[in-house]
């Protein structure tokens, strides 16, 4: 509405609003509402099946059929001759809608739609999962017939059919609304079913030749399916979706089936884990056990979306392996260890205390918290090092990382608040993504993406080997890049070229709201992360870092980083550690530099540093797994903070049981910012890390003030963010490429979405939906290496060797790509480097096709 | 007030004292109502709500599906089930007909009210209340009746299951009430898995044909 200031004038009439009466209710709606959504913000109720608010009306089911009368030309209101679907019918001035609320026509018509429906239906809602959540359920007692005039014999069919190996379709039930399929198509982008035959057969189903009835048509004339090395055509990340917005029981999940029911169900509000996004969830518990995730509503992160990592991977929290009790291991004189005995919480923490405090004083401690904690439990790792243990020897990158990543966390993300939001993604009319693979590693961010591709407002570039099948999806363009030459294309997109699809590329990061989105991986590709700066300073495209982990940007705010302190504040800026030391009520902080992850485990190794504190880390993440061991090996002291025993907890003296997140509340901070609160959703009685650090500490004569996490929390807000100088723009510079010898190839690698990581631990069923690991090269480089397509390669270095079915991709040659952390292709364990390096390969052994 | 009207006369008035042990007296020679429980125990009226029982279908398949309706519908929440996957079971073994079987089922009688409304929420027919009274017991635990004493103890000539459904058929015969005893292939089945099953000898001499494969209805 438009506000004048003459008040004599009657308000002008907002020229967007269209002026319609519903059940006699005058209201004025924004051009272009559906009359369903119009009927909804004066509190009248449609019922309907396939409108859903995400997607594209369509008007498949005739649930929402309502009287509609318009004016026509002379401004005579006639009714339309039939009822109308007002879910896919927008508003127009001086139209007069009845729903079955106050036409008797109407309401003759939705009773007739829903005696349709429930002709085939087979009524099991006993057995149904959707039974006592099901919206046919209860718009068939709402506004349905209480007997069933239809005596004939119901159309059945063969139930379940399993879609995919969590995808459960029981086609009986399916009311053809086309949701599923919709989302499908539409949100994902991953057809995995479609609506097939006609009549009373018709029904949703993948492209099955026994459903269907024909034979299959021969290898010759049906191509491989595109991205297809699952062997299962329809695998898709976010097929658990559809079960959420099926509007019957006809899609379900393997995960859930027959566990419980509604009511006996206690609903939290919750945070997923997973990855960057902090998606919103909901957690349904039983009795103390978790039996399902939904996608929660939150419109500015994760709309009503989540991955299938988010949705089913939560068994993780209480597998068989998980610590309950303090454990201790006792060391002989000469320092062998002994075996891991169960303590009392005042034992361990004296033991951990007293030894910690040795190894202080012998030469340090260094301190490992981990990429997925919550903000206050990464406040807490900092605090603790910073004042107990006397350190800046804290790193929460377990995973390669350097520090010319460090001073671009420190310059360009750190104290930055929120920038680049989930919003600007779908809004981006250009968006440059360098050493981010969207899909696998980013999770919803690749939906937020799609939607503003699919609406013809984003274009997308990918500085990547290869177009993954999820660029194709975004409709993206490649701009093929062998790994370890990302630097040089960016610099050469940043001062300007002549190669003409750079050029346009430059050109379009210069529109306003441009994007450049870069990943965690580029920290092992030397000089990209400067010459990122430079192009983002030159177009004036806007930046953001999109790491995998949920705990990744707290850690950069709180300062678990070597350089950093909370805030953004520089350790270096005496300023700024004057601030921090005020605020914990200490003298002064540590000035000498600390050491980054590979740092801290190379002093552990040559005994500069005497003692560790290590949280949520696999040591398989690390850029030397081997090397990490030993490294643990040799401390004199290893305290493990940990939810589950790991291969830290062998090599660890004290073992200190932690909360998973169900079991705790807190905030995650996602990769924009955000702070994502969320509440403990199970009763229990452990503790999140930051009581632990607090005992901890308080065992080393210091008091963190961590026990509360509403006192952390406003200790954090009052520190803020730091308004002085920032960590300087790093300027490292690239590295020349090295040569590749026959025989050779440059390794690239990212992790798959679902792939061996132990977060997916107990998920048979998410597992069968997963991508099969496969190596990918040219057709020259196979042809070199003499492996055929589907032929097994074999990738080795001193270290090990991988062997995996080779696929023959549009790619640089000389380069090939191996999942990071897939069942068969734990890269970092197996081969010992990280991508950019160069490996042999080579034609391998058939018998290990089948371990792949 | 006026004169009582009807003032005993002086014979009347002088048996007074005794005149309650009339009573006494007159009952002395009626049938006697005390019950002599738990010596006799005196049957209750046929429709008597006494403790539950979980039914089996003549094969001796269990009726209950695990759909927790009877725990949805119970206003004392006395019931708590879990429901279980048939298709879980190895070699297409059922404890129940159809797609979904009871796997947990507890009745806590230290809550139940006997409404019997869990009764009319069974679509299966499978819970039914028994007129068996004697529920007490020494402690809490022991009042929460599992599956195991609730299911209907196998008749003669009931195959003790989990055993696969009778050949050709799908749990809506069931329903039907076409499954009227074990089949030969049943009994095969359990036989050649469980030989010394107790139920196998009477139930291999009471098998039945599969009822017909009416066409059409699935
Ligand atoms: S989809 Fe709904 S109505 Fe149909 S069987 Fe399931 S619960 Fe019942
Ligand atoms: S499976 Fe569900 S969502 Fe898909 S068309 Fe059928 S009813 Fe709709
Ligand atoms: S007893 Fe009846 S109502 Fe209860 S779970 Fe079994 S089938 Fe359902
Ligand atoms: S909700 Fe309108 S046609 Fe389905």
């Amino acid at each position: 509405m438009t506000t004048t200031t003459d008040s004599q004038t009657p308000v002008a009439v907002d020229p967007n609003l269209v002026t319609v009466t519903i059940d006699g209710i005058e209201t004025a709606v924004p051009k272009g509402t559906l009359i369903i959504r119009a009927a909804e913000e004066i509190g009248i109720a449609i019922p309907r099946f396939c409108d859903h608010p995400l997607l594209k009306p369509v008007g498949a089911c005739r649930q929402c059929l309502v009287d509609v009368a318009m004016p026509d030309r002379e401004g005579n209101v006639r009714p339309m001759p039939k009822p109308q679907p007002s879910c896919a019918m927008e508003v127009s001035p001086g139209m007069v809608v009845h729903t079955q609320k106050t036409s008797a026509v109407a309401a003759k018509a939705q009773h007739g739609v829903m005696e349709l429906l429930l002709i085939n239906h087979p009524l099991d809602c006993p057995t149904c999962d959707k039974g006592g959540e099901c919206p046919l359920q209860n718009q068939a007692l709402s506004d349905g017939r209480a007997t069933s005039r239809f005596t004939d014999v119901k159309r059945t069919f063969a139930k379940p059919l399993k879609i995919s190996t969590q995808i459960l379709l029981d086609r009986e039930r399916c009311i053809l609304c086309q949701r599923c399929t919709r989302f499908s198509k539409e949100i994902a982008g991953d057809q995995f079913i479609d609506l097939q035959k006609r009549g009373a057969s018709q029904q949703i189903g993948r492209f099955d030749e026994d459903v269907l009835g024909f034979a299959p048509l021969g290898d010759a004339t049906v191509g491989p399916a595109a991205e297809d090395e699952s062997g299962r055509a329809f695998a898709s990340y976010w097929s658990g979706n559809t079960v959420q917005i099926c509007p019957v029981g006809a899609l379900t999940s393997a995960a859930y089936r027959f566990r419980s029911r509604p009511f006996d169900l206690v609903s939290t509000e919750a945070v997923a884990e997973h990855d960057a996004n902090g998606s919103a969830i909901r957690i349904d518990h039983r009795r103390g056990t978790v039996m399902r995730r939904l996608a929660g509503d939150d419109p500015v992160v994760n709309e009503e979306w989540i991955s299938d990592k988010d949705r089913f991977a939560f068994h993780w929290q209480t597998a068989p392996d998980r610590l309950t009790h303090p454990l201790v291991r006792d060391r002989a004189e000469d320092g062998t260890r002994g075996e891991l005995r169960t303590a009392s919480w005042a034992e361990a923490l004296e033991v951990a205390a007293t030894a910690l405090a040795a190894a202080r004083d012998a030469g340090g401690v260094g301190v490992l918290p981990g990429g997925r904690l919550t903000i206050e439990d990464a406040y807490a790792y900092g605090k603790l090092a910073r004042t107990a243990l006397g350190t800046n020897d804290i790193d929460h990158r377990a995973r390669p990382a350097s520090a010319e990543e460090e001073s671009f966390l420190g310059h360009a993300v750190a104290g930055h608040g929120i920038d680049v939001t989930f919003g600007d993604l779908e809004k981006a009319p250009a968006v440059l993504l360098v050493g981010f693979e969207p899909e696998e590693e980013g999770g919803i961010v690749f939906l937020r993406l799609r939607k503003g591709t699919q609406a013809g407002r984003t274009r997308v570039w990918s500085l990547a080997p290869f177009a993954t099948r999820g660029l194709e999806r975004l409709d993206g363009t490649l701009v093929p890049t062998a790994p370890g030459l990302e630097s040089e294309v960016v610099d050469a997109l940043a001062t300007g070229t002549d190669e003409p699809s750079l050029a346009a590329l430059r050109e379009a990061l210069g529109a306003q709201g441009a994007l450049v989105l870069v990943g965690e991986r580029l920290a092992s590709v030397p000089g990209s992360l400067s010459a990122v700066l430079r192009l983002t300073a030159a177009t004036g495209a806007r930046l953001a870092w999109i790491p995998r982990r949920i705990g990744e940007r707290a850690g950069v705010e709180m300062g678990t980083l070597p350089g950093l302190l909370p805030g953004g504040r520089p350790v270096s800026d005496a300023a700024a550690r004057v601030d921090i030391a005020a605020a914990w009520d200490v003298t002064e902080l540590p000035t000498a530099p600390g050491r980054d992850t590979d740092g801290i485990l190379a002093a552990l190794a040559a005994r500069e540093l005497r003692g560790v504190v290590v949280g949520g880390v696999e040591l398989g993440d690390l850029t030397d797994p081997v090397a990490a061991r030993a490294a643990l090996e040799a401390a004199d002291v290893v305290v493990s903070l940990e939810v589950r025993a790991s291969e830290v907890t062998d090599l660890a003296d004290v073992v200190l049981p932690v909360a998973p997140p169900a079991e705790k509340s807190g905030s995650y901070l996602n990769w924009e910012g955000r702070v994502r609160a969320f509440r403990q959703a199970l009763e229990s009685h452990a503790l999140p890390d930051h009581r632990v650090l607090d005992e901890l500490a308080r065992h080393l004569g210091t008091d963190l003030g961590a026990r509360d996490g509403n006192v952390l929390r406003k200790e954090i807000d009052q520190l803020g963010a730091w308004d002085g100088e920032r960590v300087a723009a790093p300027a490292t510079e690239a590295v020349a490429p090295a040569a590749v010898a026959p025989g050779t190839a440059v390794l690239a690698s990212w992790h798959l979405q679902l792939d061996a990581g132990r977060g997916q631990d107990g998920e048979p069923f998410l597992a069968g939906t997963a991508r099969k690991a496969v190596a990918r090269l040219s057709a020259a480089t196979a042809e070199a290496a003499g492996v055929a397509d589907g032929g097994v390669l074999r990738v080795s270095t001193g270290a090990g060797r991988i062997e995996l079915p080779a696929v023959v991709t549009d790619m640089p040659d000389h380069v090939v790509w191996l999942p990071t952390n897939s069942p068969g292709s734990a890269v970092r364990a197996a081969l010992g480097v990280l991508p950019g390096a160069v490996v042999q390969i080579t034609a391998g052994t058939v018998t290990t096709t089948e371990e792949a | 007030m006026t004169e009582n009207p009807k003032k005993p006369g002086p014979i009347a008035e002088m048996l007074a004292p005794v005149a309650g042990f009339g009573v006494t007296f007159a009952n002395l020679f009626r049938p006697v109502v005390t019950e002599q429980y738990p010596f006799e125990k005196v049957p209750t009226k046929p429709r008597y709500h006494g403790r539950h029982q979980l039914n089996r279908y003549p094969d001796g398949l269990e009726k209950c599906i695990g759909c927790e309706l009877c725990a949805w519908a119970c206003p004392a929440d006395a019931i708590y089930v879990e429901g279980g996957d048939n298709a879980d079971l190895p070699e297409g073994a059922h404890v129940s007909p159809g797609e979904r079987y009871g796997r947990v089922y507890q009745i806590n009688y230290l809550r139940c009210i006997f409404c019997g409304l869990c009764i009319e929420a069974c679509p299966t027919r499978a819970l039914t209340m028994t007129n068996d009274y004697e529920l007490a017991g020494p402690t809490r635990e022991g009042m929460i009746f599992e599956k195991d004493d609730l299911l209907a103890p196998l008749r003669e000539g009931m195959l003790a299951g989990p055993h696969p459904m009778v050949e050709g058929t799908e749990d809506l015969e069931y329903y039907r009430g076409e499954i009227t005893g074990p089949t030969q292939a049943q009994v095969d089945w359990v036989r050649e898995r469980r030989p010394d099953d107790a139920s196998l000898d009477a139930a291999a001499k009471a098998t039945v044909a599969a009822p017909d494969a009416n066409g059409g209805t699935r």
